[in-house]
């Protein structure tokens, strides 16, 4: 038996970082308004929208997956709309993945986001508005610059616990090679199949991408100079 | 000459601010009044920053706001320069100068990066790439600039030099000095007080809980009796006189003014140049009789226009000088009796000091 870091081993390396990667694009583009809006409004449901947006935290993984996977079947509404659209169902498929991912790790992108926001003064928003930039030039020329630091967190962040999941992709991925087979769940394969070896190379590649990720948050962290 | 039309009434639990004023489009306002009278909140209507529904806000031939319409404040052609500079701490120095700029159409701009840079005094600065390490008065000359380079219809200022230390103050009051004299941009100042006031202003709004209770000139609105600044303890008049000569062997310097002169210490502006100069009440006294043999080198007949009892042991006096200007006096409820004043009476004022501020 191959003791080191086999194709297939590989293939679902690279299906983690392509996956990471595709959600936490997806993040940045629908969390940052949505933790800009949870910021700045003073609506009466900012507190629901904030408690489901932090759900995922607190529930088992198995929990988001079995509803996913009811609301994306072919009687769930997920599923009716995608059927509708064309797309077909989506449980046991990378899109799928994508999908409930992009739910799972929510939280770890929108609530650093969500601080970075709230950190800058409303003053300093006045100030854009009287120096004749109206409300999207002032987020996109003050906002989003004060915010970088935490928009660094949250894309390591964002990335690293995509990369680290594995309940939501049981459920709603299975373990297809290509498709939905992420390292995570090849480890689970391997010690199924009593590859203890290979368990352990893989493994050890993902404590030390955490290890690595963590370090490089900890360590270069860009921290805003603000007064 | 009217050029602003301002109506607001906005309520808040305790609080109610209730103006309607017109004010000039030329010069220095100064809203005036103690803390909670409503000035922060009436700039902050003007500027778009509060929403007053039913407002009512004109300015020159433009409506900014009305009862169907409410321009954003990006929208309105006006600076703000709040209490603390509020610099971009992600910008440079310069960046931080252009960020209104940039967004003025070229063709749009009146006010050059040059000019601004030239009448802050901020070309030392302009290398600098962290604003968060200039000090206080060094920031607050770069949020005016800002202001200012956005060619704004209208400049609003917040007490600009309140959340300075006396010695950044003295650094900037020149150059809103400047600006003031250089600038063809009307400005409201907002104050509580009353030096900065009497130094830059040429109009002057009192407020008091949330309502004008007066707007005139400045001339006219420090010399009223019957107005909260008479009582204060820095109450005074201003005067606008001409340098007319200078006594190089005293170290004096003689100002004019068409009810008479009065002679300061020798400052080095030439001759014709026009001051403001500010007497307080407190340094004025009135004799009946041309004094002499006093030390006070500055007596100017006067004629007593008004006397009013400000409580306990002291009364103040409106005096006319001629030209239509006016000193004010403080002095004790039994001088007055003694001397037998009454209003019209025609008396010597004799002022102790003075101070020119402009």
């Amino acid at each position: 038996m191959d003791s080191t870091i086999s194709p297939a081993d590989l293939a679902a390396i690279w299906l983690t970082i392509k996956l990471a990667t595709v959600v936490t694009a997806i993040l940045l583009l629908v969390g940052t308004p949505l933790a800009w809006w949870l910021a700045r409004t003073r609506c009466w449901w900012k507190g629901a929208v904030g408690a489901v947006v932090a759900l995922p935290i607190v529930l088992p993984p198995t929990v988001i997956g079995f509803y996913l996977l009811v609301a994306m079947g072919p009687h769930g509404p997920l599923g009716q709309l995608t059927q509708t659209l064309g797309i077909g169902l989506l449980p046991f498929t990378f899109a799928g993945l994508v999908v409930a991912s992009v739910i799972y790790s929510l939280p770890f992108v929108v609530q650093p986001l969500q601080n970075a926001f709230e950190a800058i003064p409303e003053r300093t928003l006045e100030i854009a508005s009287t120096l004749r930039a109206s409300a999207l030039d002032t987020f996109f020329s003050v906002a989003l610059p004060l915010a970088k630091p935490g928009l660094f967190t949250a894309s390591v962040l964002g990335f690293a616990h995509t990369v680290g999941e594995f309940g939501v992709v049981l459920m709603i991925g299975g373990n297809i090679p290509d498709q939905t087979r992420v390292a995570s769940v090849q480890i689970y394969d391997h010690v199924q199949a009593m590859e203890y070896t290979q368990a352990h190379w893989l493994s050890a590649a993902l404590l030390l991408f955490s290890f690595a990720v963590l370090l490089l948050l900890y360590t270069f962290h860009p921290t805003g100079k603000r007064k | 000459m009217t050029a602003i039309h301002a109506r607001f009434k906005l309520d808040y639990p305790g609080f109610t601010l209730d103006v309607d004023i017109k004010l000039p489009g030329s010069g220095v306002t100064a809203l005036f009044g103690p803390s909670g009278s409503g000035k922060t909140t009436l700039l902050r209507c003007i500027a778009g920053l509060e929403h007053a529904e039913g407002g009512l806000l004109r300015m020159n031939d433009q409506v900014w706001q009305d009862g169907e319409k409410f321009l954003p404040t990006h929208a309105r052609s006006l600076g703000y320069v709040f209490q603390e500079a509020g610099l971009f701490p992600h910008l440079s120095v310069r960046r931080n100068l252009e960020y209104g700029l940039i967004r003025i159409v070229p063709d749009k701009r009146k006010v050059q990066l040059e000019q601004v840079v030239e009448l802050l005094g901020l070309s030392k600065l302009m290398a600098r790439t962290d604003p968060t390490s200039l000090s206080g008065g060094e920031r607050q000359r770069i949020a005016i600039g800002r202001a200012l380079l956005t060619s704004p219809n209208l400049l609003l200022m917040d007490e600009p030099l309140s959340a300075l230390d006396a010695a950044s103050k003295q650094e900037i009051f020149p150059y809103l000095e400047r600006l003031h004299r250089e600038l063809e941009i009307p400005v409201l100042y907002v104050s509580h007080a009353l030096d900065e006031v009497a130094r830059l202003a040429d109009h002057l709004v009192l407020l008091e809980q949330g309502r004008v209770i007066a707007n005139g000139t400045l001339g006219e609105t420090l010399s009223r009796l019957d107005l909260p600044t008479a009582h204060l303890d820095d109450a005074g008049a201003v005067i606008e006189a001409k340098v007319a000569m200078h006594d190089e062997a005293y170290s004096l310097t003689r100002l004019d003014f068409s009810g008479g002169s009065l002679w300061v210490s020798k400052i080095e502006r030439a001759a014709g140049t026009l001051m403001r100069a500010r007497v307080l009440a407190r340094d004025v006294s009135v004799a009946i009789a041309a004094p002499h043999g006093s030390s006070i080198t500055n007596i100017v007949a006067a004629r007593i226009v008004e006397i009013r009892d400000e409580g306990r042991d002291r009364v103040s006096l409106r005096l006319a000088v001629g030209g239509g200007q006016t000193l004010l006096s403080r002095i004790t409820r039994r001088s007055r009796d003694q001397l037998g004043l009454v209003a019209g009476m025609e008396v010597y004022a004799q002022v102790k000091s003075v101070a020119l501020i402009a």
